[in-house]
């Protein structure tokens, strides 16, 4: 039985409107350059959220300090703990912390309040440190941020780090992903008169622990020879964080969110840095393969090249049985970033998947160029797509599996299209070579799951009407 | 976050330390959902609007649509209403529903948009419609959201026209998920009494999958049905925080009295839920209603040394939490600790009048609390079991109690949706679900020589 949208082909209702056409592009036939740094429409049924929320999932794995969300408590209750950083040590940055705004704040303001919060975490949890976000309303009230922290940390001896996240500036997480550098630089420059040794270490940038990826790169990158510095900011603790000025190299990951920071440790401490993957068998690999160019140590490449022999032969088996398995099938991408994007495109297409739809939410022009030159000719790709257009091309491009996020995985379901987890809902590690089985496994498993014939074949009755 | 809890007793009075609430834009956006080819607005930023899609969407399991004003830095300075007229134009040409529900958010608030000048002032194609609410979300909870956008409908929308009232009822179910919707409708069929349900996320949020995929799903409460609510006989409001104000309203605009009843949890608010219908509509009771009500009667009788004398901490929404106190009560159970993070100090004198009637003492009752306080309680005297939502689930893990999920929200099980804790069939589920997690609990936790295979 065949799946319908509910959009009518060349109907009425258009699911593009006539703004959004530059910025959808079809392989191969548009001549355009895709628009990309636009706002999104009023009225869109965007995916997109906002600068708070861009800056809140770089900052919140830092597990040992306190997050405190100046503003009414929604904006805190909705982040409490919604993406899955996995810690090996402290769970502070689990617990949900609101100043809880009421009217009388805002209408004198909200600093008294903002102190008081702050003074009560610090007297009760000690942490290190304390990043204090600021919501939309905060930045209309005016309420002096900085200054408030500057205080607090005086007072209190410790790191108060105001995070200029006000949600209205931009529906880009970009833009969050900006206000949380600035933290973070804040947070790693060393007080007068101290120095941070340089070391050998890497720094990985932009990788934030969700399934233990960090842990198992930790363990690739000591097998051939490198120490890891810290992760930025998976599984880190602020004492950790302080540490980045001493790193040796900056391994950037999500380009989406830590390029800028990159850019910005290699002005202030020298520090260069490289672009690697580890998401799928081919990424973890040339992602090893630079690295061991960079260090230019005796015996690295060769280190680096005996992992990745072992690794690709050691997981050979099982990719060919799900590449069997699945060759052929159609997928269609919507993920933030375009880091993820790319990786994904990379780990279906080993996998014999064609991506014939592929959109992302803050990508950028050089980013759709890489993905555009990846896709092959027909395939549509959308830069900030809304449902209405997910939809119409799950079902023109006849989607076999999505990949993307939380609000992606209902409307697939409802189209019958096979869904994989590849955001902050994910539980499982998905990067290296085990990921690359994991994820291959996690194709397999929702595109050729029983339960789709649950829904293909329903039973030919006559149904009275009611509800 | 188990080693996060301060040794000993730590005074906190300022903020929230682990809410046990959310905004009010989330309330108002879930009961838009309940009218039929409505699209939810968000009047704000973005971010407002993906979070609250994403926080129903995970609680639902279900598609959430609504749309934002997008404000920029340009709108938050010289005010929202371009954004808003844009953004109405945009919705009726690209996702054509027939009513689009503006709510507002702190930022467009504080600002000081006025929504009726500017929906006034905005194109509206013939035979559409737009209705706005108010939803600061520095003041009330999702709850307070929720109670605004139902009455905004009734404000909008409701009209008397008819010069005899009709022999149907109102029902005003509150902020509960569609599958207790569904069982109060079902308890109207079984009386035969022609019943509005407003709003009913019924067929939204709980729509089953067929072959065809629909952007409006069939379910949720036709313009015409809203209207018609004005000629109705008779309002019943379930559940005072979500839905008094409409039935207030009711009466106000369109003559329509109103009985307030708490959320029909347990055998007495269900109870009163069918004596109201019985009374109102001199309708015999059903057979069929009887016949549930003295199952649960017969089961509180064979499982109640399960549970008896069990102390419980319930805690979330209070239209859930004040009639689910109420049934552990006659359940023979100890309220320890009932808590909500919606504001409303006659929270506190409900629990405490229900507690003094079953001779209840020494138990703490809290209204504007979170979960930090909840866990110090129960630091100081522990609980055998917590019934609340997901966020619970932190406390149970770190003090080893079992957690029985109810209310709003539930992000990591499945179904809940879908099945009833309301009318007396709600009332076997939750006996089913509080005694088989106490038993499931003494299972894993006994010796071998006490391990039974009767219980």
């Amino acid at each position: 039985m065949e799946i319908t949208g509910s959009i009518p082909s060349g109907g009425v209702c258009t699911p593009c409107l006539d703004e959004r056409q530059n910025s959808v592009v079809t392989t191969g036939k548009t001549k355009t350059r895709i628009h990309c740094a636009d706002d999104s429409l009023a009225g869109a049924v965007s995916q997109r959220a906002c600068v708070y929320s861009g800056a809140r999932v770089v900052l919140n794995p830092i597990t040992d300090a306190a997050h405190l969300v100046h503003g009414p408590v929604g904006c805190a209750s909705y982040t409490w703990d919604i993406r899955g950083s996995l810690s090996s040590g402290s769970g502070m940055y689990r617990n949900s912390f609101s100043t809880d705004l009421h009217e009388r704040d805002i209408i004198f303001g909200g600093e008294k309040r903002l102190a008081a919060c702050i003074d009560e975490i610090v007297r009760r949890y000690h942490p290190p440190a304390v990043f204090v976000y600021a919501t939309c309303v905060v930045g209309i009230i005016g309420d002096d941020i900085i200054r408030v922290c500057r205080e607090a940390s005086e007072r209190h001896g410790i790191d108060v780090i105001p995070v200029e996240s006000s949600g209205f500036i931009s529906g880009n997480k970009i833009i969050g992903y900006r206000a949380a550098a600035h933290a973070l630089i804040r947070l790693i420059t060393p007080k007068e008169g101290e120095v941070i040794p340089k070391t050998r270490r890497v720094n990985l940038l932009g990788e934030y622990n969700l399934g233990g990826e960090k842990w198992l790169i930790e363990r690739y990158l000591r097998e051939i020879g490198v120490e890891m510095n810290v992760a930025c900011t998976g599984d880190s603790t602020v004492a950790a964080l302080k540490q980045i000025p001493g790193g040796y190299l900056n391994l950037v990951q999500c380009t989406g969110s830590m390029h800028y920071v990159a850019k910005l440790l290699e002005e202030q401490y020298g520090t260069p840095s490289v672009d690697v993957n580890f998401f799928g068998a081919y990424n973890t690999a040339e992602s090893l393969r630079a690295i061991a160019r960079l260090y230019d140590e005796p015996g690295m490449t060769e280190r680096a090249e005996r992992l990745i022999e072992r690794e690709t032969t050691r997981i050979e088996p099982e990719i060919r049985y799900y590449r069997q398995k699945l060759e052929g099938k159609r997928a269609a991408i919507y993920v933030g970033g375009a880091f993820k994007a790319l990786a994904i495109i990379r780990q279906l297409r080993e996998l014999g998947v064609d991506i014939v739809f592929c959109g992302t939410q803050t990508g950028k022009q050089e980013d759709y160029e890489q993905i555009h030159g990846m896709l092959k000719p027909g395939s549509v790709i959308v830069d900030d797509a809304n449902p209405a257009e997910i939809e119409r091309f799950l079902v023109e491009k006849r989607v076999d599996i999505m990949a993307g996020g939380v609000k992606e995985r209902v409307l697939a379901h409802k189209l019958g299209v096979g869904f994989v987890d590849h955001n902050h809902d994910r539980k499982e590690c998905l990067a290296g070579y085990d990921g690359a089985v994991t994820f291959a496994r996690e194709v397999f498993f929702t595109c050729c799951s029983p339960v789709w014939d649950s829904l293909r074949r329903q039973p030919d009755w006559e149904v009275a009407d009611g509800t | 976050m188990l080693d996060c809890m301060p040794e000993g007793p730590v005074e906190h009075t300022i903020g929230k330390i682990n809410p046990a609430k959310t905004c009010q834009p989330i309330g108002a956006m879930y009961a838009a959902l309940g009218i039929h080819n409505c699209l939810p607005h968000s009047h704000g930023s973005q971010g407002c609007c993906a979070y609250h899609r994403m926080h129903l969407a995970r609680h639902f399991r279900d598609q959430v649509l609504a749309s934002s004003s997008s404000f920029t830095e340009g709108a938050s300075v010289f005010g929202g209403a371009a954004n808003l007229k844009t953004a109405i134009r945009n919705i009726f040409e690209i996702y054509n529903p027939e009513i689009i529900a503006v709510h507002t958010t702190c930022l467009s608030e504080t600002i000081g948009d006025d929504l009726p000048t500017i929906i006034k002032q905005s194109e509206i194609p013939e035979g559409k419609r737009v209705i706005h609410t108010n939803t600061p979300s520095y003041q009330g909870s999702h709850i307070t959201g929720f109670s605004n956008m139902v009455r905004s409908m009734i404000s909008y929308l409701a009209e008397a026209t008819e010069p005899v009232k009709k022999e149907q009822v109102n029902i005003l179910p509150g902020f509960v998920n569609p599958g207790d919707m569904r069982e109060i409708k079902r308890i109207l069929q079984e009386f035969g009494i022609p019943g509005i349900m407003l709003p009913d996320t019924t067929n939204v949020l709980d729509a089953p999958l067929t072959n065809r995929y629909s952007l409006y799903p069939e379910g949720g409460t036709t313009i015409a049905q809203i209207a018609d609510t004005g000629n109705s006989k008779q309002t019943i409001a379930l559940g005072s925080w979500a839905s008094d104000a409409a039935g207030a309203m009711l009466l106000d605009k369109c003559k329509v009295p109103c009985v307030p009843l708490r959320t029909p949890i347990g055998l007495k608010a269900t109870d009163d839920l069918i004596m109201t219908l019985h009374e109102k509509f001199s309708c015999e009771v059903p057979g069929s209603l009887a016949v549930e009500r003295g199952q649960v009667v017969d089961t509180l009788i064979d499982t109640h040394f399960h549970y008896q004398g069990k102390k419980v901490v319930i805690f979330g929404d209070p239209d859930i939490v004040i009639p689910l106190t109420e049934f552990v009560l006659t359940m023979g159970m100890i309220p320890k600790y009932v808590l909500t993070g919606t504001p409303g100090a006659r929270f506190e004198t409900e629990i405490k009048h229900m507690l003094g009637e079953y001779q209840v003492e020494g138990s703490i009752v809290k209204a504007e609390g979170d979960l930090f306080q909840l866990h110090q309680w129960i630091k100081e005297e522990p609980v055998d079991l917590l019934i609340g939502t997901t966020y619970g689930k932190y406390i149970a893990r770190a003090e080893d109690i079992p957690l029985v999920r109810v209310g709003f929200p539930i992000l990591d099980r499945a179904v809940h949706p879908l099945m009833p804790i309301v009318g007396y069939r709600g009332c076997l589920r939750l006996i089913e679900m509080i005694s088989n997690t106490l038993l499931d609990r003494r299972d894993r936790d006994v010796s071998d020589e006490d391990y039974e295979l009767v219980m």
